[in-house]
């Protein structure tokens, strides 16, 4: 027998490196673990230390031999004409190596895209918004690189700019993008809407005069910065058939891919993409940023590209959340249940549709929140203006919706003198209930339970700030609105306590064939069977390379689980975004495990089936390295079924098919699957001067199947955070004079810090959705959702203030 | 950009002579956020860091001679019970990576409205020790803020140390920012009970083109207290006198609309906060006040 390596004993290991491969690119991670570290346990993440440490390589460190450095120029007006550019004094600069504008593209295609193909690359005569890329250079140095790019030389001839609905609309507005062409335009009222999705079920205007009380409200969402803390990064390598290897931190590489190579002129198999090390996403990477630049630059000058993006370039170099303006109406009866909704949703997309058509479609068709309402009106719709491009953004149209729906139920709470948790457990959907687009919801919903164990929760003691000394004397500040800041010591302090619950969908929707592809390998190595899992999700810090190893460990009865860098070499997985990576690439691997399994005891009976009848009776399992009956008897080791063979199987899986919405009336069965959480916020407000802490975020959430609890607390309590994020603090402030970014930078776009972060109780619900991969259901956005208007509900709480707006500034709490 | 590193103070102020545009840089916390964002690229950068005295500081009799380079955490760990205000001041400055590089030196060097620092030092009452090859001067610190992110130094000076009045009653400081820690000022207060003066100073924040003192607010104060004995008496100051102070510190704003906030808001955040400062520091002169944990 062979004595196991001392290696493959560790937590984790990492492979030597190919020589040619430059330094800072992902290598392959082999996960040991001493126990089973099957799903449902808490196995620790293979890049968690070296995060913590510092060590891990993001796309940012890679380094290349001879590489050079690109720069981007980008537009210092929002709206203009290109009149000239003049790059000769950049290109007369030492050490530059190329500049290129739009003229110099390679390819017929010259715009991408993730739905619409209407981004140029480089500005094609006309720039659209604040910080659009004009012109790119490649340097031996990036100050060099970053010096040349400011004396390349654009004279502007500025146009007027559209900022807000009643602008974008109006009869003379000057169009964003004109002679468009795309699949949106025949169904919208302006060619400065990218998409509008109505649904209309019932009759709400008959169902309202049934209604014994009505609620309207005007809400307003700012515009939310992904802010993932690794700055858009990559390094393209020309290779020597022409082609280019990408290595860069994205949420999905095959879409990259495919609007990467147009621009290009190159086939999809000579752009050859691998994930580097990817420092949070948030849905602000599904765009494409340096990817196209840094590939052109390394074609043209036959020199490896590193392109690296600094703060406060990142906040231009990627979309942000669509700030939005809702109009809501609400009917009850005087006995609490729900009559009708009208809702109309104005979404900004800014000055390029990226994400929008599917914003507009959540946003309509999860408006009505997690709720019965029969009878609804619904209109979303989103903009093309000259403000910063907006898309992907975690838990996006759902997050804006909820912010809204939730306010309504306060105020018709109030109207009808109701507990707020009351009214909305009397209202709440449950598994069956009919959404507003007429699909019906076939796995739990458990809306009134998660609200019930929030408020079932003790609250949080009253007035901490004075019980840090032990003699009750002094004042911890840190406890209090305004924190190190002393700006109160409790005066004008008030506590509020609110409530919110949200609905988020799962998964790509609306007809999207969305598919993912797993690669799993299975081999014996020194004698012990490994499991290899190759796919090309984009690992950007949600833990699924952990999951992964877990499903393939429990799958195959594996200790050993080798985690291949995620590239273009193997089959789509999607996108790393709408909760969907778990279920998914999840769901593939799990798939193609199982196809593993099937061709193992194929082999097994092959080799072995004489010796034992129950090779052919009996429910077959891999587990500790062996192939077991279901009665637990051992029949075979699995390094002695294999031997020298190595089954290898690439497969797709798909989730149940979903439909588009009709365009009149939004009726289909549009989503795949829900996702729903609560929360109740306790916040202390300084109520003379607007300062507020939140003393504590308690969620419920339902998950379906936990498959690594630690990562779902880690993702339920980051969403709680980054929801909290846009209630109290963060917002890009955009001017609306000249659609110019006011902010862009950490100094003045405030993150919570973890003074800011209050406690998060976290109550896990596992009701198994029976259509999902172990049952599990998508867990990263829904808290990311009700974690906001919570929040929000517990300031009115405390201030009696109507508060129709997040984030909430100081101001508005003061009404100065 | 030359970077020229002289290894004594002398060797400094020649630099600085031979060099008016210099630009001094010891913890570098302002100017490379300046330098990295290529808002200014100077001709030269003086770097102060070999000169150990900077970031010294001697207690005196009546005068603490802080060292321009001495860190915020070394003002907020050893000068607590000298420069209560400035400790306080000092633990609202950024982040703790930050305060163990920035100091007051700087602060004073680029005399943003926003410094941290300029209301304690303002309630404080402190001189600037200015020096060049032609000699040394102390610079009053009312006549230190001369315009937006100008001061009184001549083009050939350099900071060398602030005399700051030892504390001789209580002092307080607040700072509005929209989170928690880590934040720029939207505005901030400062305020210092003289006791052997019988005066009350104030230093008002990132509420007008440049630091200032709410001075009228002081001279009504200082008036009040003095008539109604309450420096010997020790009584609760009364609300009337409380809200009156707080109305002239908010109108001694000259404030602006930015990305921070308001100019309405700025007023009236100033104006609660010279009130309740105003409350914290009276009662812990009548010896009734709270201690604060957590905080500098």
């Amino acid at each position: 027998m062979t004595t196991r390596p001392e290696a493959t004993t560790r937590p984790a290991a990492t492979m030597p490196k190919a020589q040619n491969t430059p330094s800072g690119t992902p290598t392959k991670i082999t996960q040991g673990s001493p126990t089973k570290g099957g799903i449902g346990e808490s196995t620790l993440r293979p890049d968690g230390t070296l995060k913590v440490t510092g060590e891990f390589a993001y796309s940012s460190d890679m380094w290349h031999e001879d590489m050079l450095w690109g720069q981007t120029l980008r537009s210092t007006v929002a709206h203009a004409e290109i009149v000239s550019i003049d790059t000769s004094e950049a290109l007369a600069t030492s050490g530059v190596y190329a500049v290129m504008t739009y003229d110099d593209l390679p390819a017929e295609m010259k715009n991408y895209g993730l739905e619409i193909q209407d981004t140029p690359v480089l500005a094609n005569g006309k720039v659209r918004h604040h910080g659009e890329p004009v012109a790119i250079v490649a340097a031996d140095h990036p100050e060099t690189a970053r010096r040349a790019a400011a004396k390349i030389k654009i004279e502007y001839r500025e146009l007027p700019v559209v900022t807000d609905e009643a602008s974008a609309t109006a009869p003379d507005a000057v169009l964003v993008h004109e002679g468009r062409d795309d699949h949106h335009i025949g169904h919208v009222p302006h060619p400065n809407i990218v998409h509008r999705q109505p649904i209309i079920r019932g009759d709400a205007d008959e169902a309202a005069k049934r209604a014994d009380v009505i609620v309207t409200g005007e809400y307003v969402f700012g515009m939310q910065d992904q802010a993932f803390l690794g700055p858009e990064s990559g390094l393209a390598v020309p290779s020597e058939d022409g082609g280019v290897e990408l290595y860069v931190a994205t949420q999905w590489l095959h879409s990259d891919l495919g609007q990467i190579a147009p621009v290009l002129g190159l086939p999809e198999d000579k752009v050859r993409m691998t994930l580097s090390g990817v420092g949070g996403a948030f849905g602000g990477r599904e765009d494409i940023s340096m990817q196209i630049h840094a590939c052109l630059l390394a074609l043209r000058t036959g020199k490896p590209v590193k392109i690296v993006y600094n703060r406060f370039e990142s906040f231009f170099g990627h979309v942000h959340r669509h700030p939005a303006k809702l109009h809501y109406e609400h009917g009850a009866t005087k006995d609490g249940k729900l009559t009708h909704m009208k809702c109309r949703i104005v979404l900004d997309g800014g000055a390029y549709a990226s994400a929008s058509p599917a914003v507009v479609g959540n946003a309509s068709s999860l408006s009505v929140g997690p709720y019965k309402i029969e009878d609804v009106d619904i209109e979303a719709i989103a903009l093309y203006t000259n403000n910063p491009p907006c898309g992907a953004m975690r838990g996006f149209g759902a997050v804006q919706a909820c912010f809204a729906y939730e306010a309504q139920m306060d105020k018709l709470a109030a109207k009808l003198d109701m507990d707020p948790v009351e009214f909305r457990q009397l209202n709440a959907m449950e598994q069956g209930t009919l959404l507003p687009t007429g699909q019906p919801c076939d796995s739990p919903a458990p809306v009134a339970e998660l609200l019930r164990r929030v408020k079932a929760r003790p609250l949080p003691p009253e007035q901490e700030w004075l019980t840090a000394g032990a003699d009750g004397t002094s004042v911890d500040v840190r406890a209090l609105p305004g924190g190190l800041s002393n700006t109160t010591h409790g005066e004008g302090v008030v506590r509020g306590v609110g409530y919110a619950v949200g609905l988020k969908n799962v998964g790509f929707s609306e007809g999207f064939d969305d598919y993912s592809t797993a690669r799993v390998r299975m081999e014996v190595i020194n004698g012990e069977p490994v499991a290899t899992v190759h796919t090309a999700m984009a690992e950007v810090g949600q833990g699924g390379v952990t999951v992964h190893a877990q499903i393939a460990r429990t799958e195959l009865g594996v200790n050993q689980v080798t985690i291949h860098p995620a590239d273009t070499r193997v089959g789509s997985a999607g996108s790393t975004s709408a909760s969907r990576q778990t279920y998914v690439t999840g769901g593939a691997v799990k798939n193609s495990c199982e196809a593993v399994r099937e061709k193992v005891l194929e082999l097994g009976r092959t080799k072995f089936g004489t010796y034992h009848p129950a090779w052919a009776t009996a429910e077959l399992l891999l587990e500790g390295g062996k192939v077991v009956t279901d009665g637990g008897e051992v029949l075979a080791d699995l390094a002695d079924v294999l031997e020298g063979e190595a089954i290898d199987i690439e497969l797709e899986w798909r989730h149940r098919p979903t439909e588009a919405f009709d365009l009149r009336t939004g009726q289909g069965n549009g989503h795949v699957q829900y996702s729903f959480a609560a929360h109740r916020a306790v916040v202390e407000v300084d109520t003379e001067l607007g300062l507020v802490k939140v003393i504590e975020l308690a969620c419920a959430q339902d998950v379906g199947k936990a498959l690594n609890p630690l990562s779902v607390l880690g993702q339920i309590q980051g969403g709680t955070l980054q929801g909290m994020g846009v209630a109290v603090m963060e917002e890009i402030i955009v001017d609306p004079q000249t659609a110019k970014v006011r902010n862009p930078s950490f100094t003045d776009y405030l993150l919570p810090t973890i003074l800011d972060t209050p406690t998060i109780p976290v109550d896990v619900l596992e009701l198994a959705d029976e259509h999902a991969p172990y049952g599990l259901r998508g867990i990263g956005e829904a808290p990311t959702l009700s974690s906001t208007p919570a929040v929000l509900a517990a300031i009115r709480n405390a201030t009696g203030l109507e508060l129709n707006r997040t984030p909430v500034r100081p101001e508005h709490l003061t009404t100065t | 950009m030359d970077f020229l590193r002289p290894a004594s103070w002398e060797e400094a102020l020649a630099a600085k002579a031979e060099h008016p545009t210099a630009v001094p840089i010891a913890g570098g916390t302002d100017v490379m956020v300046e330098i990295n964002f290529d808002h200014r690229r100077p001709e030269y950068l003086l770097d102060l860091n070999r000169i150990g005295e900077l970031s010294e500081w001697e207690v005196g009799q009546e005068k603490v001679r802080l060292g321009a380079s001495v860190p915020y955490s070394s003002i907020m760990d050893h000068l607590r019970a000298e420069l209560p205000g400035l400790a306080l001041a000092s633990h609202t400055v950024a982040s703790p990576q930050i305060r163990n590089r920035g100091g007051v030196g700087g602060n004073l060097g680029t005399a943003s409205p926003a410094g941290d620092a300029h209301p304690a030092l303002l309630a404080a009452d402190c001189e600037v020790e200015a020096e060049s090859v032609r000699g040394t001067r102390l610079i009053p610190i009312d006549a230190f803020y001369t315009g937006v992110k100008r001061n009184a130094l001549e083009p050939d000076e350099l900071i060398r140390a602030v005399h700051i009045k030892k504390a001789d009653g209580p002092q307080q400081y607040s700072k509005v920012g929209t989170r928690n820690a880590m934040v720029i000022a939207v505005c901030a207060f400062g305020i210092a009970l003289h006791p052997e003066t019988r005066t009350v100073r104030t230093g008002i924040g990132s509420a007008a083109p440049t630091p200032i003192r709410a001075k009228e607010a002081e001279d009504f104060l200082n008036a009040a207290l003095e008539e109604g004995g309450f420096w010997d008496n020790g009584k609760i100051i009364t609300p009337a006198i409380a809200k009156q102070f707080a109305a002239l510190a908010s109108g001694a704003c000259n404030p602006i609309d930015d990305v921070r906030g308001t100019a309405k808001y700025r007023r009236h955040a100033v104006g609660i906060m010279a009130r309740r400062t105003l409350g914290w520091t009276w009662e812990q002169y009548r010896g009734a006040g709270r201690t604060l944990e957590g905080a500098a």
